[in-house]
């Protein structure tokens, strides 16, 4: 459990980074390093340069920027996770991170790092779909923008260009008065990949109906996808438990879900309709005011 | 590449590949056997070292990466030589090491956990540990001897009138 050889480097600021991926086609950017660093001691992974982006201060940072939060990309998730605009602001990302990897690798680990790294299992991405943020990388000397449910594109596998960087993501802020966020995932151990995971975002109106609704699934597909159907019909419900039930049913009847040897594409696909109606369920008490639910799924 | 290391209060300045992982480099290099050596690929939590105050895994961060941040091993802790912290002690009275091999790291979680809360609920001692495996299933008395060690810490050095 050795990585092979690599040349090591510091870059200064972001653009420094930029301009040594692009001098090797074989660097990797190292972030937190918790995904990239057991791959290459299992040598599936072997960069012949490292360019560590953790020194670079500028990139990390968590800011309330008018409508929205703003994170940097070398951010590290405890950070976030202890975080009070976070938790007031984002609910749903506050929610949501306490369920990725362990507290030892929470404080290694960075938000950028998760995003870029796209597992079709890991949380982030899927809070980043189903919240609609807006990553932002940096490639040749500019600075561009992309919608999250544009740049996740396959397992691992994203729309950052080649010689890119993440820099940062922004979490749209719902302003509203009854706003309630639920998220459960099912693992093996607690803290594992997730078989499915399952995060909700409601806003109720005054007269309990449903204002605003966002849905998102997780594990199920090579990237995390939002139920957009599900929520056009939940739309000026009351989102009662059997209308819930039948939208998530009929939005997830047709997809390609994956399958292991952990969880067959049957059993994805189930487990994506109890988990995201449970999510939906949660977000409603949240919204009426009553206390969040705890993480209570079977392990 | 010569980097300068900052364990337990000490400054090394040593000689490593980059691809040394801050794990190797404190056990072969610097002689702290106390860090453990187990998956090393992220899973086990054994090689668990404070970084900055932060339990991490030092098998998931190169040597390179770690100059300049201050790191406490399990030979840190002690406050003297012969003698134990207070989690050690716990740790010894409940019988919460049993072949040892993830002790250290169980302890280093602890110290991170009491510094941060020093009231955990037993939920928050389960989650605090839960990145770590006991391989002897042990978990019971290291719950236990976590819980004894901040009942003992909070009533330390407090006028009688502050305890419950």
């Amino acid at each position: 459990m050795k990585a092979a050889s690599f040349e090591y480097s510091r870059a200064a600021d972001i653009d420094e980074a930029c301009a040594m991926l692009a001098a090797d086609d074989s660097a990797r950017v190292i972030a937190g390093g918790q995904t990239l660093v057991p791959m290459m001691v299992m040598r599936l992974a072997r960069p012949t340069r490292l360019i560590d982006i953790n020194r670079i201060a500028a990139l990390s940072y968590i800011r309330n920027d008018g409508d929205g939060v703003a994170i940097g990309a070398t951010t590290r998730q405890c950070v976030v996770e202890r975080d009070a605009l976070v938790a007031a602001q984002v609910p749903l990302l506050a929610r949501a991170i306490p369920n990725i990897g362990h507290a030892a690798t929470r404080a290694r680990g960075t938000i950028g790092g998760s995003l870029a790294n796209a597992d079709p299992a890991a949380e982030l991405p899927l809070i980043a779909i189903t919240l609609d943020a807006v990553l932002s990388y940096r490639a040749s000397g500019e600075t561009a923008e992309i919608p999250a449910r544009e740049f996740f594109i396959g397992p691992m596998i994203t729309t950052l260009p080649a010689g890119g960087c993440l820099v940062g993501v922004r979490f749209p802020v719902w302003q509203g008065e009854k706003i309630g966020v639920g998220f459960h995932e099912v693992n093996a151990r607690r803290s594992d990949f997730a078989f499915v995971s399952a995060a909700a975002q409601v806003e109720l109106g005054a007269d309990g109906k449903c204002k605003r609704i966002v849905i998102g699934v997780g594990a199920v597909t090579d990237f995390p996808m939002r139920l957009d159907s599900a929520e056009q019909q939940l739309m000026g419900t009351t989102l009662d438990a059997k209308a819930v039930d039948a939208a998530l049913r009929e939005a997830l009847a047709d997809i390609d879900a994956l399958a292991d040897l952990h969880a067959s594409a049957e059993y994805r696909r189930r487990a994506a309709i109890n988990l995201a109606s449970r999510a939906v369920a949660d977000a409603v008490s949240h919204a009426q005011g009553k206390k969040a639910q705890r993480n209570a799924d079977a392990h | 590449m010569r980097i300068e290391l900052n364990v337990n209060g000490t400054l090394h300045e040593i000689e490593v590949e980059p691809r040394t992982t801050l794990l190797d480099c404190l056990r072969d290099l610097l002689d702290l056997k106390g860090a453990h050596a187990g998956c090393e690929h992220g899973v086990c939590g054994a090689c668990t070292v404070l970084f900055d105050g932060e339990a991490v895994r030092s098998c998931l961060m190169f040597a390179a990466q770690a100059a300049g941040t201050p790191i406490t091993t399990i030979e840190g802790v002690t406050p003297g030589p012969g003698e134990l912290s207070p989690i050690q002690d716990a740790f010894c009275e409940t019988h919460g090491t049993q072949c040892g091999y993830c002790t250290p790291a169980m302890i280093l979680v602890a110290h991170a956990l009491l510094a941060d809360n020093p009231e955990p609920t037993r939920e928050e001692i389960v989650e605090a540990i839960s990145g770590n495996i006991c391989r002897c299933t042990g978990y019971a008395q290291i719950v236990e001897a976590i819980a004894l060690a901040a009942e003992r810490m909070r009533g330390a050095n407090r006028p009688r009138s502050l305890s419950k």
